[in-house]
């Protein structure tokens, strides 16, 4: 009895999984992302106006950092994700790797129509944030610092500072504070950079590695300065803080969207990455959050109203005061020899 | 009895002996065998600062760690019952709150606008804030506070168990009460002690969250460098390896007590 039993509930259960994979002809992709209030924003914005649009599922799932899990996935040669939605270098560092699909953007006409720069073989940007330069108004009620030069000049603005324990920005604000020009950093000069950074470290309180710790040194009044990137500064100044930061001299940097190679669900995949950059789901982001749309093209809809356009780190006008970051060279093996000095120079 | 053991067992296979030897095949098997992580964790700077640093940090918060809790397991000790059971679930109160939630506690305090500068700039005892976290003061502090509890317990332990007509036999002889604690008491309390040091030390090597948040960005601690291997250099061989060393350390330091005292206690039974 208890045999028939168990064969009974193993045909229910063989019933139940063809059931399942019958609805999954109904498209379905798994979007992966950073949670927290961005993936709420994105998925009003974005997500379910796509789904709707497409006829499609979009399941969902979120990890601070996708990158190790990109690895053990594809590794395992059986990926359960589809799309990502992470920092642009571990696109193009994964496609190199073989982690990425090659992507075809014959099949992304919304894509194929975006600045080359905000694209590689590999991925499209998706939102931009800016790594800026913030302040306490406190201590600096007028004459804030303004460029990368001012936070490295210690005299004529004494105070506290902060960056972060990563050599990505970091390194193209050293060269910018030693004079080179936003549009001239590439290919770092490495070197140079290093050098700039030992005559500030003496004064750097603090190098945070989280973006919750930068915003928090700036609200207690840690710091007086730091590199921060702009959504968790203008976060903390809503909160009101008398905090403030400056586009110029900012640097722009992306997160895109790129597909797991052998994704399961390859062709859907596709189809949502042109929808996802579509210029009205894009507008749509920066109502939601103080990030930019990855698409310049949203700009040009009514959707964004120029008041809130200005505040945006990818808006036109801001954009041209920014260097724009180049992932490409970060994954190069320049880059990634950049990466690792940095470690010894923490340590130093 | 096997039949009985069998399903612990499995579990420990799968839960700790799987993983640990995946962690150790990673670090040796890359496209073939290989030592070159190896070699980078015993030849390489940042590798042996980190490790020197950990064990610095270890040291020192075992220390203070035992001059903070020896008096307070002598004072459990030495009370009525009723006393010692609230000095005991004083102890062991902050354990029940979360070590990010202490983390953040402790910059309340201790930051440059925290409580302790603001009082004491209140009091006109300083004229600029101390600089109190976010270097290797910081997170000696809080991993303390966080770490005491072991080194309290296994104190507590012991002394319970050392009989008081000892000390009043040493008294009876004509020894003051220094000379019996320094003669009779504090001998006998050692296997306490050490169970408690070793306890706190490998605790504290692998901390993450406290120097991560209290360090300042230049407190490298060993788990922090496996974090950093794993996440900004992508090297999941190296980040074993020394995810491995650091294991190691920890076995061989069990190994070394154990030739002292019985395992059993350090681990707190009986």
């Amino acid at each position: 009895m208890n045999m028939r039993r168990t064969i009974g509930l193993g045909c229910g259960l063989v019933g139940a999984i063809g059931w399942i994979s019958a609805a999954d002809a109904a498209e379905q992709i798994t979007f992966v992302s950073q949670g927290g209030a961005y993936q709420e924003a994105q998925t009003v914005a974005i997500l379910d106006p796509s789904a709707k649009k497409l006829g499609i599922t979009i399941n969902q799932d979120s990890i601070p950092d996708a990158w190790p899990a990109i690895k053990t996935q594809v590794g395992s040669g059986k990926p359960i994700w589809d799309v990502v939605d992470t920092p642009t270098g571990y696109c193009l560092r994964g496609g190199e790797q073989g982690l990425i699909e090659k992507l075809d953007f014959a099949k992304m006409p919304n894509a194929a129509a975006m600045p080359e720069a905000y694209r590689s073989p590999y991925s499209v940007s998706y939102e931009f944030y800016s790594s800026v330069l913030a302040y306490s108004q406190k201590t600096f009620p007028k004459d804030a610092p303004n460029s990368w030069a001012d936070f490295w000049d210690v005299k004529k603005f004494p105070g506290r500072r902060a960056l972060r324990n990563h050599p990505i920005a970091t390194l193209e604000a050293a060269l910018m504070a030693d004079g080179v020009a936003p549009d001239k950093l590439y290919p770092l000069d490495v070197d140079r950079a290093f050098k700039k950074l030992e005559e500030i470290k003496p004064n750097i309180t603090v190098w945070w590695t989280s973006g919750a710790q930068s915003a928090q040194l700036l609200n207690d009044g840690e710091v007086d300065m730091e590199m921060a990137w702009n959504g968790r500064v203008s976060a903390v100044a809503k909160e009101g803080a008398k905090v403030a930061f400056t586009y110029n001299q900012g640097i722009l940097q992306s997160t895109s969207l790129c597909i797991l190679k052998g994704a399961p669900n390859l062709d859907t995949a596709v189809k949502f990455l042109n929808e996802a950059v579509d210029p009205v789901h894009q507008a749509n982001l920066p109502l939601n959050i103080d990030y930019g749309p990855g698409n310049p093209k949203a700009f040009e809809t009514s959707v964004i109203k120029p008041e809130r356009a200005a505040q945006l780190p990818s808006e036109p006008v801001n954009a041209a005061k920014q260097a724009l970051m180049s992932y490409a060279w970060w994954s190069s093996p320049a880059g990634e020899a950049a990466e690792k000095r940095w470690a010894s120079f923490m340590q130093k | 009895m096997l039949a009985l053991v069998s399903p612990a067992l499995l579990v420990i296979l799968a839960l700790i002996v799987l993983p640990v030897g995946w962690l150790a095949w990673q670090s040796i098997y890359h496209d073939g065998f290989t030592l070159e992580n190896y070699l980078r964790v015993f030849t390489e700077d940042i590798y042996w600062r980190s490790f020197a640093l950990t064990f610095e940090i270890s040291f020192a918060v075992t220390v203070i760690a035992l001059l903070l809790g020896y008096p307070v397991a002598y004072l459990a000790n030495s009370v009525p019952k009723g006393c010692s059971i609230l000095i005991l679930s004083l102890v062991v109160l902050p354990f029940w709150t979360s070590v990010l939630v202490r983390a953040y506690a402790w910059l309340a305090l201790l930051q440059r606008t925290g409580v302790i500068n603001q009082f004491l700039r209140y009091l006109d005892v300083i004229s600029e804030p101390l600089a109190l976290v976010h270097n290797t003061l910081g997170t000696v502090v809080a991993t303390v506070h966080i770490l005491l509890p072991f080194m309290v317990l296994p104190l507590y332990a012991t002394m319970q168990k050392i009989p008081s007509d000892l000390m009043q036999a040493g008294a009876s002889l004509g020894a003051s009460p220094s000379l019996t604690f320094f003669r009779v008491f504090l001998p006998l309390s050692l296997p306490g002690v050490l169970a408690g040091c070793t306890m706190v030390f490998v605790l504290c090597l692998g901390f993450y969250i406290t120097p991560e948040l209290l360090g300042g960005g230049r407190t490298v601690m060993v788990s922090m460098l496996v974090s950093r291997n794993v996440e900004l250099y992508n090297q999941f061989g190296a980040a074993s390896a020394v995810a491995v060393v650091l294991l190691l350390s920890v076995l061989a330091i069990f190994f070394m007590v154990s030739r002292f005292i019985p395992l059993d206690r350090v681990l707190g039974q009986k």
